[in-house]
């Protein structure tokens, strides 16, 4: 594999999976040209006379729309850990004797570890979305046999419009829908509040199989993603799990520490003046990142202030912000919970997004760059800011991007977690993988105190003579490694196993195998 | 001897901690088996520690397991010289120390009037909890070797504790141990002296001569091995027969600058039954105030045991306060907050205490030896404790020291 030197010193390869790539030149610094793809035409007289899609079931829905070797088979992930239509449209695609098939989820979670089995036989040839648990360990280690692609709900979205990914089949799981395919989350056992992850899915791939467990009369109301981009639709029994939709990393952390940084967050968001009335956050999935918005909340109350909009991953504790009149809106990418989940179907200043709408970069615009801040979390940090939020310490891969990249776009990014786990310093020479440009990440806080990005002298000097614990990364860096001992850098192969895009579509970094162990 | 040895902890849900086994063996030198959450970054470091601890203890031949849950050096340090000991059969005494690096808060000096609201228990044998323990901001912290710690673990928490005392950075807190009753605790005092250890808490106290007697020892020890600062002692009175003689051991000695209480032993012992109000502890309470104060020393209140009710929490602080108490117990650190604000004075405790000492002082000026506000006279104990609700307030940064300057 060709690997070259990109803008900011990593190796990356100039050819992924059979298409050429482009390293990444800087941030703001690649300019696409041409037209966007575009979806085939289809036409009405191929479709029922009487708008009636169901077919019998998803395999004669696969067979309908002419599944074959080789093919990209989309997925969202708006069930979370509670999904179930992945593993079965793989179940039977390998009874139906399919190969080298390549999975392009909107992320993947644990629940699809099942499907290594498939990517062993060889009916799945690889998967282009985010690798964690098992199928992270499973890239890492090597067996993969294409090279993963990481990239931001933004990016997927992108690589979708501008024919990057052609998707030959797009398998949707909807909560509610009518036989002509029009569908929504918000009805339904399996209610998961938003399908903005499947829209890029629905417009652009060639073929789209809606799968429901709960089949309503026309007009299923409201309509989120249009029957006129549908195919097929079948109706079985189960799609998911709707308990599990609320994962683990959507719960509000209970350790002390945990909690005493996302109050730091808060009172530095306060402090800096960025808490003024109409303003705008983020508060991502992770514990500290939303324990904060519960302490801003309770500060704005204080204060007398409420926000424009919050931009989510929903959760109950943003609904109660939207229902006591703490903010004037909630724009929601995903439903975290229960609660955001019947808060869309009954609040309408509780609206859904998409990242083809809020994250996309080839784009005139995106919502992300109207938004005040963004707290988000990472695996590692470097000296100058640059960040990693992908990869563990030792090289394997542990989270998905998500929207990480694309809320680096909002005018002030801040960094929350522990300085320390488990003796594992979060902050390092060089970050593992480089998922964040450091020059766009303003501020870091961990247990150990407040570091500003020396670029935001705006930030420094708005809270002079506050009582926040600033420090520098190199002091928490010292503090960190005078009790634990500084790190000895990991073991790694050269072999590149996966690459992760910047939002723009170019190359930032590379995963690379990790040894087996002794 | 026992031949083996085996300290720490391992398995699901174990963190910052690490289990070691060390098994001596008669010849074949070192065979070291490290199985580590960390070890792509810190396995290299992890044999060279033990390897370097074996030799400190003149151990050639040893089969030793290593099973870490990213403990921190000085965690890795204590477990394995407690694995040693136990494995040679031998009392502390009898061991060298092997010690760590002191971090920056080692034997940072504390005195005796120092504002004590809160303090905040961390089970002496648990790493986890020791290492952001300073971020909460309790005014001290009290490593725990007595009851959050199992009879047979009593010597790993002493190992544990007197390195967490040199290498942990507990930044200003006053760094507190509770140690076990009396004889086991007079054997525990000078490893904590020699780690820094500021105030030594005293559970279980009705003898007012054992006091003495342990205070003595401890002074003893101050000058054997040499340090420069004082140690303090906190008494714990936690029976019927320690209320009677409170008085006699709040003065037993000059290094007691505080006194406390303990509420489950004292229930057990006097018969008597949980109220939410406190009605069982007023006596208890309003003595050991009194004790405290005929001494000279700080009256603490003890624990508020329901961590998720802050409220009650807040409740039983402002109780403490009207008592007499200046400070409170904490057994998690979201309490800690709760119990700081309820004891430090707020804005018109402060006004008043300002104008009381500032009617004073304008009467010395003009030779009255009673000063007046409006038509009350204020009397020499109001000025006094107006004082010191000052002194506090400028201690905790919430008015300048300058302040009767300002106009």
């Amino acid at each position: 594999m060709n690997l070259v030197t990109n803008a900011l010193g990593r190796m990356v390869p100039t050819e992924i999976n059979g298409r050429p790539a482009v390293p990444f030149p800087g941030v703001d610094r690649f300019r696409p040209s041409g037209c966007k793809a575009a979806p085939r035409i289809p036409t009405v007289l191929d479709y029922p006379r009487d708008g009636n899609k169901v077919v019998k079931d998803l395999k004669t829905a696969l067979e309908l729309a002419g599944v074959r070797n080789g093919m990209t088979i989309s997925t969202h992930h708006h069930f979370r850990d509670g999904d179930t239509l992945a593993l079965q449209l793989f179940d039977i695609c390998a009874e139906m004797g399919l190969r080298d098939l390549v999975w392009f989820p909107s992320a993947a979670f644990p629940c699809h570890a099942p499907l290594i089995k498939h990517l062993d036989s060889g009916v799945i040839h690889h998967i282009e979305g985010s690798l964690n648990g098992p199928l992270g360990d499973y890239c890492t280690s090597g067996r993969m046999r294409g090279l993963g692609v990481l990239r931001s709900h933004g990016a997927r979205a992108m690589a979708v419009q501008d024919g990057e990914v052609h998707i030959d089949i797009a398998v949707l799981a909807a909560p509610s829908a009518d036989c002509f395919g029009n569908a929504n989350a918000v009805n339904g056992n399996a209610a998961c509040g938003v399908l903005g992850y499947a829209l890029a899915d629905a417009m652009y791939a060639d073929r789209v199989i809606v799968v429901t467990n709960n089949l309503v009369p026309f007009p299923c109301i409201p309509i989120e993603i249009s029957g006129s981009y549908v195919d097929y639709v079948v109706v079985q029994d189960s799609i998911g799990d709707p308990k599990k939709i609320v994962s683990g990393t959507t719960e509000i952390t209970r350790s002390p520490d945990r909690l005493y940084i996302a109050e730091l967050v808060a009172r530095f968001i306060r402090d800096a003046g960025i808490m003024r009335n109409g303003f705008s956050f983020q508060a991502g999935a992770g514990g500290i990142s939303l324990a904060f918005a519960v302490y801003l909340a309770q500060m704005m109350k204080e204060a007398g202030v409420k926000a424009g909009w919050v931009h989510g991953g929903t959760t109950k504790f943003l609904v109660r912000m939207l229902e006591e009149g703490l903010t004037d809106a909630l724009v929601d990418g995903q439903a975290f919970d229960l609660d955001a989940v019947r808060s869309i179907a009954v609040n309408r200043s509780h609206i859904g997004t998409a990242p083809l709408i809020s994250y996309n970069h080839h784009s005139k615009g995106n919502f992300i760059n109207l938004m005040d801040v963004v707290v988000l979390g990472a695996t590692e940090v470097d000296l100058n800011f640059n960040a990693n939020v992908v990869t563990h310490s030792d090289g394997r891969l542990l989270h998905g991007i998500g929207g990480w990249q694309n809320c680096l776009y909002a005018k002030c990014v801040i960094l929350a977690m522990p300085a320390v786990r488990d003796r594992i310093p979060v902050i390092v020479d060089e970050v593992t993988t480089l998922c964040g440009p450091g020059e766009m990440i303003d501020v870091v806080v961990t247990e150990l105190g407040i570091a500003i990005n020396p670029r935001r002298q705006d930030l420094i000097e708005a809270v002079k003579g506050k009582s926040l614990p600033l420090k520098s990364l190199e002091e928490m860096k010292a503090e960190v490694e005078r009790l634990g001992g500084k790190p000895k850098r990991p073991e790694r192969t050269s072999r590149v196993v996966a690459a992760v895009k910047w939002v723009d579509g170019t190359v930032l970094d590379s995963v690379f195998q990790i040894p087996e162990k002794q | 001897m026992n031949r083996r040895g085996v300290a720490g902890r391992r398995g699901e849900g174990i963190r910052s901690d690490a289990y070691i086994a060390v098994e001596l063996r008669d010849g074949g030198g070192i065979e070291l088996a490290v199985k580590s959450r960390v070890d792509f970054i810190y396995g290299d470091s992890i044999r060279a520690l033990v390897f370097a601890g074996l030799s400190f203890f003149g151990i050639q031949n040893a089969w030793v397991e290593v099973e870490d849950s990213g403990a921190m050096p000085f965690v890795l340090m204590a477990r394995l010289e407690t694995a040693v000991r136990r494995a040679l059969g031998k009392d502390y005494k009898d061991v060298a120390e092997w010690l760590p690096e002191p971090g920056p808060s080692f034997a940072l000096p504390s005195v005796r009037e120092r504002w004590r609201r809160s303090r905040l228990y961390l089970p002496g044998n648990e790493p986890k909890f020791m290492l952001n323990a300073r971020i909460h901001e309790p005014d001290g912290v009290i490593l725990d070797l007595e009851d959050s710690v199992p009879p047979e673990d009593k010597d790993a928490a002493l190992v544990l504790v007197r390195n967490a005392l040199i290498a942990v950075d507990f930044a200003a807190c006053e760094r507190m141990v509770r140690i076990n009753p009396l004889p086991r605790g007079r054997e525990e005092l000078e490893p904590l002296i020699r780690a820094g250890v500021n105030v030594v808490v005293v559970p279980k106290c009705e003898d007012d001569a054992e006091i003495k007697k342990l205070a003595a020892e401890v002074v003893a020890i101050e000058k054997r091995v040499g340090v420069r600062h004082q140690v303090w002692l906190m008494p714990i009175i936690e029976t019927a027969a320690g209320v009677f003689r409170a008085y006699e051991i709040a003065r037993s000695s000059e290094r007691i600058a505080a006194l406390t209480y303990g509420l489950e032993d004292y229930i057990a012992d006097i018969g008597a039954q949980k109220t939410r109000d406190g009605w069982e502890a007023l006596w208890l309470r309003s003595v050991v105030v009194n004790a405290a104060r005929s001494a000279g020393v700080q009256p603490i209140d003890t624990v508020y045991a329901d961590v998720a009710d802050l409220e009650g929490l807040k409740f039983s602080c402002l109780q403490a306060k009207a008592l007499g108490f200046e400070g409170k117990g904490c057994i998690h650190p979201r309490q800690v907050r709760v119990v700081n604000e309820a004891f430090t004075p707020d804005d018109e405790e402060i006004a008043h205490a300002m104008e009381i000492v500032k009617a004073d002082m304008a009467a010395r000026a003009k030779g009255k030896s009673v000063a007046v506000i409006g038509s009350k006279m204020i009397d020499p104990p109001v000025v006094r404790r107006a004082r010191r609700t000052l002194e506090l307030a400028v201690a905790l940064g919430r008015l300048s020291p300058d302040w009767n300057k300002e106009g």
